[in-house]
């Protein structure tokens, strides 16, 4: 397996962007797969009272999570350690890589099964674990499809959104051995099955994400529609789960309401065919089980976002991607334009703390602010404010700008800030605003006929001929 | 502090109804589509009020906030503020530089001496439409032949004012004309402001959407009660070379009730 490293440069999203908009299959796809999320969505929240109430609730245990999160995590590990998990801290994706690598090293570990996981793409952790020797395998089926093809996810619930079933039925006969084309749906996942299963009895360690860590009782909870993360966490000797660390809750009465948010918002399901409630690795004289259990705590910048009172709400999100299902640009470049681990409206505003703004600022300019993501938010992060910080952060001047985000002032440009300081001393002097504006008008005939960006996809704006302000009657 | 997924609408809407407003008509308008500020100013006359024009308006500095550069916008916000001394209603045939004044200006203005003042401002700006509706309980039957038209609300209209079901009501209560709703109703145009220049990949993808589903209704006219979505879709309509019929709503709803109308005046 050869996957992609995550992150593909800034500076050419448009060329993917466009490339995808001129795709009509996959802007077909898109439409249909948004579409059908948006609906199943729809369904589950008929009340729209009920709903507000309940992204009310959402929004006020993220934040009193986030509010309590240095003593959250301290109890988190306690009670952990406790029950027999054993945790440990990343800072950086390496750091987490190399604490995987060294519990694996430790027991002898050849192959990995792995439950669905964003913050293990997060920090690539296949690659990591091929560079060390240690075989590692998808056991999520859009995970399965996206190994297969040495892709990525392109969507952080349905990773293999992106492809259509014809393309999944000729991928399985290429690159699975002994397998004949077939684009029966059922039969497709019947051979994924049948290959995983083998796989999870001779893994020697299982991986998971986790949706929500309870820190009274030391719980991993972890949501799921294929038993598969089940399987991986239940079968192979070693249990790792990696997440990061604003996925704390204090009490377990916080969970439900937000796996309700979750669960409805992601796939319009009432809840998941699994809910996985972990709290301890196999006691004695229990059947199943694993014999270790290791929670990898992943920060990445996540105490960047959490430094600042406004970016703080960025780690309330609970990764349900209703932001993209809803988004207009989403719908129309998909994930993998992006070119970063998550992707979309959420991905815009949590990865300039992964990665820095000055590899990422282009994509807090790609929005047009229509609020569509904030609207369905479960926890109701004010996405589109965020991205406006993000691109004042982008634009500050480097040398005054500050270290609330990496990167800041990287998309500082003399020539863009003289013209918006043109801009400004214009139309903040009424005289000087009706004198552009006055000779606009009157010089109408000057006006570009080429006007960028704008003129590729409109006829050219052209100033009318008389100002509002000179035909409105006025004694 | 704004609320996004929650109805935005006036929560200070008066019983009285006000004698005099003021008209701020957004640099667009002024520019590049005076009709529609004069057709607004001629429906809000004809409901009795006396609309004020303050000569010193320019641009609620929309374009730069949303850029990132917080303090021009902040410069050029700064001039509108002492424009209203009266305590009057503020009218813009706009929802999106409304959903400015009234949301972002108090969050760009806290902490500045300026803030009391951005918060008064804001308490008092109306979009057009949800004026008309809520305050002047705008009522008048419908003269023109029978029609059909397809509504595109904004997205700061849709979600930081009242504007969505009061531009509809306005429409229904046109007699003869037949409102159908084109799919993907409530989606962005693609606009976004200077996202349309700088991402034109992406923008273009979106618009050639919203036309394509606008002109499948084949409807007579595209009304909306912005200007900056109105020349997104129409723009890109007519570059494709299937020109749609975009008015503003303010237009629309004086030709269609008897009233004259900008274009008709001509100069």
């Amino acid at each position: 397996m050869n996957q992609p490293l995550h992150f593909v440069p800034s500076d050419e999203f448009r060329q993917r962007a466009q490339a995808v908009v001129e795709n009509p299959a996959l802007q077909k796809s898109f439409r249909g797969a948004m579409d059908f999320l948006q609906n199943k969505r729809l369904a589950q929240f008929p009340d729209d009272v009920a709903l507000q109430r309940l992204r009310d609730l959402g929004e006020a245990i993220r934040q009193y999570s986030l509010s309590k999160l240095p003593d959250l995590l301290e109890t988190l590990e306690a009670k952990l350690t406790a029950n027999g998990i054993q945790v440990h801290w990343a800072e950086t994706p390496e750091d987490a890589n190399r604490i995987f690598i060294e519990i694996a090293q430790a027991q002898g570990a050849r192959a990995v099964i792995k439950g669905k996981s964003m913050v293990s793409e997060e920090v690539e952790l296949n690659h990591a674990l091929q560079a060390a020797g240690i075989e590692a395998l998808e056991s999520d089926m859009g995970e399965y499809i996206v190994q297969l093809a040495d892709e990525k996810p392109s969507h952080i619930i349905m990773p293999a959104i992106h492809k259509t079933k014809v393309e999944i039925a000729e991928l399985f006969a290429e690159r699975i051995p002994g397998v004949d084309y077939t684009d029966s749906v059922d039969e497709l996942i019947q051979i994924g099955r049948k290959v995983l299963r083998d796989k999870f009895a001779t893994a020697d360690i299982g991986v998971s994400g986790v949706n929500l860590m309870v820190a009274e009782t030391g719980t991993l909870c972890l949501v799921e529609n294929e038993g598969n993360g089940r399987m991986s966490t239940t079968v192979p000797r070693i249990h790792v789960a990696i997440t990061g660390i604003e996925k704390v809750v204090e009490k377990l009465t916080h969970v439900p309401p937000l796996l309700s948010l979750l669960t409805r918002s992601a796939t319009g399901q009432a809840i998941t065919t699994y809910v996985n409630m972990i709290s301890s690795p196999r006691k004695p004289g229990e059947l199943d089980g694993p014999d270790e259990v290791h929670l990898i705590l992943l920060d990445n910048g996540r105490t960047q976002a959490y430094a600042d009172p406004q970016l703080r709400s960025t780690l309330q999100c609970i990764r349900c991607g209703a932001c993209m299902n809803h988004c207009p640009v989403y719908t129309r470049i998909g994930g993998h334009a992006y070119g970063t681990t998550y992707p979309g409206p959420i991905g815009k505003i949590i990865s300039p703390h992964l990665l820095g703004l000055d590899s990422t600022y282009a994509l807090a300019t790609a929005s047009t602010l229509c609020g569509a993501c904030a609207e369905v938010c479960p926890v109701r992060i004010p996405i589109p404010d965020l991205l406006i910080r993000l691109r004042t952060e982008a634009y500050k001047n480097p040398a005054t700008a500050g270290e609330a985000v990496r990167g800041a002032g990287s998309a500082y440009s003399s020539v863009a800030m003289a013209l918006w300081h043109g801009w400004a001393a214009t139309y903040r002097y009424p005289t000087l605003y009706r004198l552009f504006t006055w000779c606009a008008s009157r010089l109408r005939f000057l006006t570009p006929r080429k006007q960028g960006g704008w003129t590729r996809n409109h006829v050219a704006m052209q100033p009318a001929k008389r100002r509002f302000r000179d035909r409105l009657n006025r004694p | 502090m704004k609320k996004y997924g929650v109805d935005n609408v006036m929560a200070n809407a008066s019983n009285q109804k006000p004698q005099d407003v003021y008209f701020f008509c957004t640099c667009l308008v002024d520019l590049f589509v005076p009709e529609a500020g004069l057709d607004a100013v001629a429906l809000l006359e004809r409901e009795g009020v006396r609309v004020h024009f303050p000569e010193d308006q320019t641009c609620c500095g929309q374009p730069a906030y949303t850029s990132g550069q917080p303090e021009e916008a902040l410069a050029v916000a700064r001039q509108q503020l002492d424009l209203f001394p009266e305590p009057w209603p503020i009218v813009l045939p706009s929802g999106s530089c409304a959903g400015m004044m009234r949301h972002h200006y108090p969050t760009m203005f806290k902490g500045t001496a300026d803030a009391a003042k951005a918060e008064a401002v804001a308490g008092r700006v109306w979009e057009l439409s949800e004026f008309l509706v809520r305050s002047l309980n705008f009522n008048r039957p419908d003269c023109g032949q029978s029609c059909s038209v397809a509504l595109h609300t904004s997205c700061s209209a849709r979600r930081e004012t009242g504007a969505l079901s009061a531009t509809r009501s306005l429409i229904q209560g046109l007699e003869g004309v037949s409102l159908k709703v084109q799919e993907h109703e409530s989606e962005c145009c693609g606009f976004g402001g200077m996202f349309s220049v700088r991402h034109p990949e992406i923008s273009g993808g979106i618009v050639r959407d919203k036309v394509a589903s606008i002109a499948a209704c084949e409807t007579d006219a595209l009304i909306t009660g912005d200007c900056g979505c109105m020349l997104n879709i129409t723009g890109h309509a007519a570059k494709i070379g299937r020109p749609l019929n975009g008015k503003h709503l303010a237009t629309f709803l004086l030709e269609r009730t008897g009233g004259k109308t900008a274009a008709e005046g001509k100069l």
